[in-house]
């Protein structure tokens, strides 16, 4: 099957099992370039399981994904990783490794080691000072080391952007900070991102369309404000209904 | 302490040879722990079989791993060919390397087990390819542990590798069992402290690579493989020029006193015919035979007995020149060993008992023994029980002791005296069967056979008339006072002499 022109992504009948259960059950999706997608699901949902077979960390045991028009196991499965972002929520900086080593793995195993110069704008790209460049992982806070996370994954110039609960182990404050200076770079890059998270609030906010997933099925896919207007059937509206009610006791609290 | 620091300084090419076997050893040891540890974590299979093995092989002692590879670089001969050394470096080198693997296996696989998930999941998500992967992200964070698993099996191989004497390869071991047997104690100090010293150097060079792989300092890990690079070659430089020697004669010893100064009478001749001589001491007795016939060493003194009953599997006791006789036809049809002589002396097993612990019980012969066995303790070495002279004279005799005790034989002399043995196993040429004040219990059914001390020469030696030529005066020359003289020499607590000086007093008293 051909794929539309558009679409940057073209995800179709997916199935993976795991022994007897199926943490992703048949599903199609297309995505098209430039849109920033979330991915709300509660855990075992398959959300996860569903972004890591658009990188190859997981073979499905069904279905095909079709990159750029391109079925991804038509390449070796390293290359197709190296031209795709990926951040999620371990970070998993190489702790043998300085700021500078981290973000420039991807170029170097690519044959193209990048020089200090791009090093340092890929750090002013996360709001990180070039001195950040020569120090190790250990000596960075939780959310400067999710920035570098973020700047590795932009450094090979990725069309697509994977992003895994990216902001789950960080403070309230960075986080917010963070999400906000992906959404700018996703505009200012013009990439297409696909952001898995189980926070409806974090979704509604960053995204432009979001997809609900329960047991492997994607069962909702509306816009944040047809969300917010009720659409997208039960499991939907349950994950809504979370942040709603907390704005609402808080604005209680306020009156 | 001045006798010991001399003795230190004579130490160089046991140090040598001590250094080149470790190394040689934890390399092997290194370079199969490595891809197996590669391999164990890709499949846990792998791993738990990988690991039980090394961890089964670490139970067996040490020095039974190291006798183990005779016979099975014997029976590998049959694919090898003849060629194959069954003796000396290759089964110290393939027991020690065995020895090496669990630990550097054991770290190496924690080592991954314990490697944050997420910066293995990054790797991958970064596009690593499998080998990019393990030398980029794994390699190098599991390579402090790695080093530490080495720096342990360096400490255990440079310990286990002073065991490697008892199969025939120099070591730091030598001076040790060498001084073990003739309660030399300033040669078993010299032996450990050299042996304690190299693994504190090697431990202390290891642990700087150790540090520099951990603190990510490239110079500690260059200077620590460095220096220890630097100390492996010396040793190696050290052992070429002693290979230099060429035609180079061994001489097998046991490990006893009486085949020590034997081996360096045998060894003073020769070089004094002009060959170089070299000793390979405290062999186990199972080992030395087949070494004589495969020609890993040249020259051994055995005794008739033992060939008899060990080697041609007979029992009965024909007579003290029957059994020679037969011997010296057996050895030229089946190893093609030439047998040069007899010596002139016995050294017949025997019990003997203190001489008024027997008279107070009336015992002159192992007949009268019989009946008073129950109450006594018998003593003998590790070997002795489970000789077939023993349950020959056993059922002769119908001896039943009470109690069954093992002795290295120095001490069991020491338990007769103390009274912890009431009859041990003797050696009828022992010097302290005099100087104890022992009785040899006398043997009239014959149960126990003729032990006559002979010379056997290697097939591949038998033909070398020079070395023959050499060693002949020697035979029927020796009697058993003036070798009990000579044993005594080097037994004896107080003025003790070593094999060598022993040997040239012997040579004096048999007018040589």
């Amino acid at each position: 099957m051909a794929a539309a022109p558009k679409s940057e992504l073209c995800l179709t009948g997916l199935t993976q099992r795991f022994g007897a259960v199926r943490a992703i059950d048949g599903v199609d999706l297309s995505i098209p370039r430039g849109s920033f997608v979330a991915l709300v699901g509660a855990s075992g949902s398959g959300k996860s399981t569903l972004l890591k077979t658009i990188n190859r960390l997981v073979e499905p045991d069904e279905g095909t994904v079709l990159f750029e028009g391109e079925d991804i196991r038509a390449t070796a499965a390293s290359a197709v990783r190296r031209r795709i972002g990926y951040v999620f929520q371990s970070i998993g900086l190489f702790p043998h490794m300085n700021v500078a080593e981290n973000i420039g793995i991807g170029p170097r195993l690519a044959g193209h080691p990048i020089g200090m110069e791009r090093v340092a704008e890929l750090l002013d790209l996360v709001e990180l000072e070039p001195a950040h460049a020569t120090r190790m992982p250990h000596e960075l806070s939780g959310g400067q080391r999710q920035r570098v996370g973020v700047a590795r994954a932009l450094a090979g110039d990725p069309q697509l952007l994977l992003m895994d609960e990216p902001f789950g182990a960080l403070d309230p404050v960075t986080r917010d900070a963070l999400g906000r200076r992906v959404r700018e770079l996703h505009e200012r890059l013009g990439l297409t991102t696909l952001m898995v998270t189980h926070d409806m609030a974090e979704a509604l906010l960053l995204a432009e369309r979001v997809l609900v997933m329960a047991q492997g099925r994607i069962v909702a896919d509306e816009s944040p404000r047809a969300l917010l207007a009720g659409a997208g059937g039960e499991e939907a509206q349950a994950l809504v209904a979370v942040p709603r009610d907390q704005a609402d006791a808080i604005a209680e609290l306020e009156g | 302490m001045s006798e010991i620091l001399a003795i230190l300084v004579g130490l160089g090419d046991k140090l040598a040879a001590h250094v080149l076997l470790s190394a040689a050893a934890i390399g092997l040891g290194i370079a199969v722990a490595l891809p197996l540890a590669v391999w164990a974590s890709r499949s846990p299979p792998v791993a738990r079989i990988a690991l039980g093995f090394a961890s089964l092989v670490q139970t067996i002692p040490a020095l039974a791993l190291l006798a183990l590879f005779f016979p099975i670089l014997l029976s590998l001969r049959a694919v090898f060919g003849e060629g194959l050394p069954t003796l000396g470096f290759l089964p110290a080198l393939l027991a020690l390397a065995l020895y090496a693997l669990l630990p550097i296996l054991r770290n190496a696989v924690t080592a991954r087990e314990h490697m944050a998930p997420g910066v293995l999941e990054a790797a991958d998500g970064v596009g690593m390819t499998g080998w990019q992967k393990l030398r980029l992200v794994e390699a190098p964070l599991a390579a402090p542990y790695i080093m530490a698993g080495i720096r342990t099996a360096a400490v255990w191989t440079i310990g286990a590798a002073t065991l490697s004497t008892t199969i025939g390869q120099a070591s730091l071991g030598d001076p040790i069992f060498a001084g073990l047997q003739t309660q030399n104690w300033a040669l078993v100090l010299a032996g450990c402290i050299a042996s304690a010293a190299l693994a504190l150097v090697a431990d202390l060079l290891l642990g700087t690579i150790e540090r520099g792989f951990a603190a990510r300092r490239k110079l500690l890990v260059w200077g620590g493989a460095a220096l220890a690079l630097l100390g492996i070659a010396a040793a190696g430089y050290a052992q070429l020029d002693l290979g230099k020697r060429g035609d180079t004669v061994v001489i097998g010893a046991k490990s006893f006193s009486e085949q020590y100064i034997l081996a360096r009478l045998i060894g003073q001749r020769l070089r004094d015919a002009g060959y170089a001589v070299e000793y390979r001491d405290g062999l186990g007795s199972a080992v030395v035979h087949d070494a004589v016939a495969t020609g890993a060493i040249d020259i051994s003194v055995d005794y008739t007995g033992t060939l008899w009953t060990n080697e041609m599997k007979r029992e009965g006791n024909p007579g003290r020149d029957a059994i020679y006789r037969a011997i010296v036809a057996w050895e030229g049809d089946t190893s093609g060993i030439r047998v040069l002589g007899r010596l002139g002396f016995e050294n017949a097993y025997a019990l003997a008992m203190r001489e008024d612990r027997a008279r107070e019980l009336g015992v002159r012969s192992l007949a009268d023994l019989a009946s008073r066995a129950p109450r006594l303790t018998v003593g003998g070495d590790p070997e002795f029980f489970r000789r077939p002279e023993w349950s020959a004279v056993r059922e002769a005799y119908g001896l039943r002791f009470g109690r069954q005790r093992t002795f290295t034989p120095t001490f069991m002399y020491n338990a007769l005296r103390s009274g912890e043995a009431d009859v041990i196993s003797a050696y009828t040429s022992d010097g302290r069967i005099a100087a104890d004040r022992l009785v040899v219990l006398g043997d009239p059914k014959g149960a126990f056979p003729a032990y006559d001390a002979l010379v056997l020469i290697a097939p591949d030696r038998a033909g070398d008339e020079r070395l023959i030529g050499a060693l002949e005066p020697l035979v029927g020359a020796i009697d058993v006072e003036t070798m009990r003289e000579a044993n005594l020499s080097v037994d004896r607590a107080q003025n003790k002499l070593n094999p060598a000086e022993a040997a040239r007093e012997l040579a004096r008293a048999i007018g040589l």
